[in-house]
C-alpha cells in the first residue's frame, strides 16, 4: 500500500490536470460561439417564433450529428452489455463456472460508467435540438409529451434497478440471494428494453409518420408510436445492441489480451475474447435478416425512401456496409479459426483445408455482395460494358443475389463455430455416424436450396421473391442451426476430449482482429445511422414538416463518411476512456501486488512481446498446466 | 524467395488475368471496370494473408522470405535485388501520386444513379388502366412507334441504340423494369431524361419528355405493353396484382 500511494496521487494529478484542461477549452469555445450564435438568429427572430439557430465553424446540424451519434453508440452499448452480462450470469449460476460471474461483474462495473456518459449526452443532445431546432422541438413535444413522460419514469426505474445489480453483486452471490440478483438482472434488461423502443419511435415518427389529427394526447402519441418502421427498427436495434456489446467485450478482451503482463491474465483475457466474439456472431447471425425486414418496410412504406436508400445517391452506403459486414464476418471466423488453431495444439492440419473451403467460400460470397449495379467506370470502360451496367456481373447487383450470398455467409460462420465446438473431440456414440451424415447432408442441401432460390429469384415477380424466396432462405437458414446445434450438443455429451482446449495461446493478432471487428461494428453503425436519417432528404418529417434550414441538403457522400469515420474515432476514445477509468483501481492494485515479479518470456505483446506468443518456438510456460486446459 | 510466396503470387497473377482477358470474352459479357478488378484482387489478398497467418508456422513460412530478404540476409543476388525495391518503391509511390493527382483531358470516372428516386407526387400511383388484351396490344403499338427505334424489341437493341451512351434500357434484363413499380416508368417515361434529378444525371439520359406527345392514359398503356412484351412483371405489394 505503501508503494501505491504516490502512484495514485499521479493519477489523481494528472485527472485532475486533464479535467482543467477540458474545462478551459470548453470555456473558451463558449467564449467564441455564444456571441456568433447570437447572432445567428434570423434577424426577424423578434417577431416571429425562431425554429432555427446556428453554431459558426461547425454548424448546428454537424454537431447534433456527432452529439447524436456518440450519444446512440453509447446507448447501444449501454443496452446491449446488460443482455451480455445477464446471460454470462445466467450461464455461471447454472454450470458454476466463476469465470463467467466474473466476467459479467467486469462489465456491469462498467455500465455504471456508461450509463452516466451516456445519459449525459443526452442531455447535451436535447439541449442542442432544443436550441437548434425549436419549432421541429415544439411539434414533436406537441405529439409525443405523454411517451416523454413514460421515457422518464423508466431511467427512473431503470437507474435504480441498474444501482441495486451492481451494488448488490457480492450480497447477492449465492442461494436465493443469486436469483433475486438475476431477476434484478432480467428488469434491467426489460427496462432498457423499453427505454430503447419509446425514443426509436421519436426517431421512426420522424421517417414514416403517422399523424391523426383527433383524439386525445395519449391516442395522437400512441398513433405515432406505432408508425410502420418502429417495429422493424426495435428488433435491428436490440440485435445490434447485443453485437456491439459483445464485439466491444471483444476488443476490451483483445487489448487486455495484447498488454497482459502475467499468463494469468492471458488466460482470463483469452477466454473472455472468445466470449465477445461468441456473442457478437450469435447476434451477428440475424442481423441481416433484421436489416432486411427493416428495408422491406421502407420500401413498402414509400417508395421513394425506399429507392433513394438502395437505388438512389444513397446506395453506394450499401456498397460500403457490404465492405465492412465482409470484413466483420472475415474477422469474426479468422478469430474462430485461429482458436482452433492455437488453442487445440496438433489441430492445424486436421482442420486447414476445411478452412480453406471456408475462407473460399465466404471471399466469393463477398466478391458477390460488394459487386455494385452501377460500376465506377471511366467513360471508355462504361462504353465497352454499353453503360455502368456489366451485361453478365451486373446480376449481383440486386437483391436476389446480395440475399443468396449473406445467407450463405451466415452458413459458413455457423459452421466455423461449430467446427470449433466440436475441435479436439472424438465421437463415442453409436449413432456419431448416422448424425454426421444427417448434418452433412442438412447443410449440402440447405445450401443447394438457398443458391436455387437466388437463382430463381431473377425470374419471379418481385413479390414473389421478397415475400416467399428471401423468407425461405433466411427459414432453411435458421432450419440448419436448429437442427445442428442440438444434434452437434447430443454428440459432444458423449464424445471423449482427444486434445485440451489451450488458453492464453492466442497469437497477438488475435488480439488485434478482436478490436478490428469492434471498430467495424462502430463504422457499420454510423454508417447505416447516417443512411437512415439521409433517407429523409430534406424533410425533418418526411412529408410532413420540411426542413428548410440552410442545411436541407444531403451532404456529399465522403464528406458524410469522414464524419462517421469522425464519430467512431471519438466513440472509441470514449469507451477506452470509460474502460480506463473503471480499471484504474484494479489495474494499481495489480501493478502493487505484481511490482518487481515479472515473468521472463512475458512483455506485453503491445510492448514487443509478440515474438514470444507466436510461431512454433512459442515458450511453454505455466499456463499448460491442467487447471488451466478445460474444454469448452 | 521461398517457395510458400510463389504461390500467392501465382494465384493472384491467374486471377488477375482471368478477370482481365477471361471474363470479357465469355458469351454476352464485357470487359471490367478497373474498379471491379481492384476490388476481386483485394478480396484475394485478404484472402492469402489470412490463411498464411492461421497458425506461427505458415506466418513464419510466408513473412520469413520477406523479412529475410529485406536485411539483406543470405547475400548474393539477393542483397543487391533489395537495393533495387528501395529505388523502385518511392519511385511507385511517385508514380500513383503523379498518376491520381496530374492533370488529365481523361473525364472522371462515372458515378450516375441509374434508378434515382422518383418525386413525391409519382410514389404510390397504380395503373389506372384495366389491364385487357386491347389495351396492352394497343400499348405495345405505342411502343413500336414510340420506343422501338431505341429500345428496340425490349432488348435495349433498337437501330438507334448505337448511337447513344449510356446505351437504351433492357426492359429483357430482370435487373431493370422488374425491380420497379410502374409508377417509376410512369415516371421515367412522362418527364424524360430532363426530368432526373441531379444523381441520375439528366444531362446524360437523350429519353424524351414523353407528356409532350402522350397522355397519360397513353403512357400507362405503353408501361403495360412494355412489361408485357418483355415478360416481366412490375414490383407490387399485392400478389394478386
Amino acid at each position: 500500500m505503501k508503494n501505491q500511494g504516490p502512484s495514485v496521487t499521479n493519477h489523481g494529478r494528472h485527472i485532475a490536470g486533464r479535467v482543467a484542461l477540458l474545462a478551459g477549452c470548453a470555456a473558451v469555445l463558449g467564449w467564441i460561439g455564444m456571441p456568433d450564435m447570437a447572432l445567428a438568429q434570423d434577424a426577424a427572430a423578434a417577431q416571429a417564433p425562431t425554429a432555427y439557430r446556428d453554431i459558426p465553424y461547425i454548424g448546428s446540424r454537424n454537431l447534433v450529428w456527432i452529439i447524436a451519434q456518440l450519444h446512440l453508440l453509447l446507448a447501444g452499448f449501454v443496452l446491449g452489455v446488460p443482455i451480455f452480462a445477464w446471460l454470462c450470469e445466467i450461464v455461471g449460476w447454472k454450470s458454476g463456472d466463476k469465470r463467467y460471474d466474473k466476467v459479467a461483474k467486469e462489465f456491469t462495473k462498467l455500465l455504471t460508467s456508461s450509463y452516466a456518459t451516456t445519459a449525459l449526452f443526452g442531455g447535451i443532445l436535447l439541449f442542442l435540438l432544443i436550441g437548434f431546432y425549436p419549432k421541429l422541438m415544439a411539434y414533436l413535444t406537441d405529439i409525443f409529451f405523454p411517451s416523454f413522460l413514460v421515457y422518464c419514469c423508466l431511467f427512473l426505474v431503470e437507474t435504480a434497478t441498474l444501482y441495486l445489480y451492481w451494488y448488490g453483486w457480492d450480497a447477492m452471490a449465492e442461494g436465493n440471494g443469486k436469483k433475486f440478483h438475476i431477476f434484478l438482472g432480467f428488469l434491467l434488461n426489460v427496462f432498457a428494453f423499453f427505454i430503447m423502443i419509446v425514443p426509436n419511435s421519436w426517431a421512426t415518427f420522424q421517417s414514416s409518420p403517422v399523424v391523426i389529427s383527433e383524439g386525445s394526447d395519449f391516442a395522437r402519441a400512441w398513433a405515432a408510436t406505432w408508425n410502420p418502421t418502429w417495429w422493424p427498427v426495435n428488433i435491428h436495434r436490440l440485435i445490434a445492441n447485443v453485437v456491439l456489446g459483445g464485439y466491444i467485450c471483444g476488443a476490451y478482451a483483445g487489448i487486455r489480451y495484447l498488454s497482459a503482463r502475467s499468463q494469468e491474465e492471458r488466460y482470463h483475457y483469452d477466454w473472455m475474447g472468445y466470449v465477445g466474439n461468441f456473442i457478437g456472431v450469435f447476434g451477428l447471425l440475424p442481423l441481416p435478416f433484421a436489416g432486411y425486414w427493416l428495408m422491406r418496410e421502407i420500401y413498402q412504406y414509400n417508395q421513394q425512401m425506399g429507392i433513394t436508400l438502395m437505388g438512389g445517391f444513397l446506395s453506394w452506403l450499401f456498397i460500403l456496409q457490404a465492405m465492412l459486414i465482409g470484413v466483420l464476418f472475415l474477422g469474426s471466423n479468422y478469430y474462430f479459426w485461429l482458436g482452433i488453431t492455437h488453442r487445440i495444439p496438433g489441430s492445424e492440419g486436421q482442420y486447414r483445408k476445411p478452412i480453406m473451403a471456408m475462407l473460399i467460400i465466404l471471399l466469393l460470397c463477398l466478391g458477390v455482395w460488394m459487386t455494385p449495379h452501377s460500376l465506377v467506370a471511366s467513360l471508355e470502360e462504361a462504353q465497352k460494358m454499353g453503360g455502368t451496367h456489366h451485361p453478365l456481373l451486373g446480376v449481383f447487383g440486386v437483391m436476389s443475389a446480395k440475399m443468396t450470398v449473406s445467407n450463405l455467409m451466415v452458413l459458413v460462420t455457423f459452421m466455423s463455430f461449430i467446427m470449433y465446438w466440436r475441435a479436439g473431440k472424438e465421437d463415442t456414440a453409436g449413432w456419431a455416424r448416422a448424425a454426421k451424415a444427417l448434418m452433412g447432408g442438412v447443410l449440402g442441401l440447405a445450401a443447394i436450396a438457398v443458391i436455387v432460390l437466388g437463382v430463381w429469384g431473377y425470374f419471379v415477380p418481385a413479390i414473389i421473391r421478397i415475400n416467399y424466396f428471401s423468407t425461405s432462405q433466411v427459414g432453411i437458414v435458421i432450419f440448419v442451426m436448429l437442427t445442428i446445434t442440438p444434434l452437434t450438443a447430443l454428440l459432444l455429451k458423449s464424445a471423449k476430449t482427444t486434445t485440451e482446449m489451450v488458453w492464453g495461446k492466442m497469437p497477438p493478432r488475435a488480439g488485434y482482429a478482436l478490436v478490428l471487428n469492434a471498430v467495424m461494428v462502430i463504422l457499420l453503425m454510423t454508417l447505416m445511422g447516417y443512411a437512415r436519417s439521409s433517407s429523409r432528404v430534406h424533410w425533418h418529417v418526411y412529408g410532413v414538416m420540411r426542413d428548410s434550414s440552410p442545411y436541407a441538403f444531403s451532404p456529399a457522400l465522403g464528406y458524410a463518411a469522414a464524419l462517421m469515420a469522425l464519430n467512431t474515432f471519438l466513440f472509441c476514445m470514449l469507451v477506452a476512456f470509460i474502460f480506463w477509468v473503471a480499471t484504474m483501481g484494479d489495474k494499481a492494485k495489480a501493478a502493487a501486488s505484481s511490482k518487481g515479479s515479472v515473468e521472463p518470456g512475458t512483455i506485453p505483446a503491445m510492448a514487443g512481446g509478440s515474438p514470444a506468443l507466436d510461431g512454433p518456438e512459442a515458450p511453454v510456460t505455466e499456463i499448460d498446466a491442467p487447471e488451466r486446459k478445460r474444454p469448452v | 524467395m521461398g517457395g510458400v510466396l510463389v504461390r500467392p503470387v501465382i494465384l493472384t497473377v491467374c486471377i488477375y488475368l482471368f478477370l482481365k482477358f477471361i471474363v470479357p470474352n465469355l458469351p454476352h459479357s464485357a470487359p471490367l471496370p478497373s474498379s471491379l478488378i481492384f476490388l476481386y484482387l483485394m478480396l484475394t489478398t485478404a484472402g492469402i494473408v489470412i490463411f498464411a497467418t492461421l497458425s506461427g508456422a505458415s506466418k513464419d513460412a510466408f513473412f520469413g522470405p520477406i523479412l529475410r530478404f529485406l536485411p539483406g540476409e543470405g547475400g548474393g543476388a539477393l542483397s543487391s535485388a533489395r537495393y533495387i525495391v528501395l529505388a523502385l518503391f518511392p519511385l511507385l509511390v511517385g508514380w500513383q501520386t503523379y498518376g491520381s493527382t496530374a492533370s488529365s483531358d481523361a473525364p472522371p470516372a462515372e458515378n450516375r444513379t441509374i434508378h434515382p428516386a422518383p418525386p413525391g407526387e409519382y410514389t404510390g400511383l397504380s395503373n389506372p388502366v384495366p389491364k385487357t388484351p386491347e389495351n396492352i396490344m394497343y400499348g405495345k403499338g405505342l411502343y413500336a412507334s414510340r420506343c422501338a427505334p431505341c429500345h428496340g424489341n425490349f432488348d435495349g437493341k433498337g437501330f438507334a441504340a448505337p448511337g447513344f451512351t449510356p446505351p437504351p434500357a433492357n426492359f429483357k434484363d430482370p435487373t431493370t423494369i422488374a425491380m420497379l413499380q410502374e409508377s417509376f416508368l410512369f415516371w421515367r417515361i412522362k418527364k424524360g431524361g430532363v426530368g432526373l434529378p441531379v444523381e441520375g444525371m439528366p444531362w446524360k439520359s437523350a429519353m424524351p419528355r414523353w407528356e409532350l406527345e402522350m397522355s397519360d392514359e397513353d403512357i400507362w398503356k405503353v408501361i403495360m405493353g412494355e412489361y408485357d412484351g418483355a415478360g416481366q412483371k412490375p414490383r407490387t405489394w399485392d400478389e394478386s396484382e
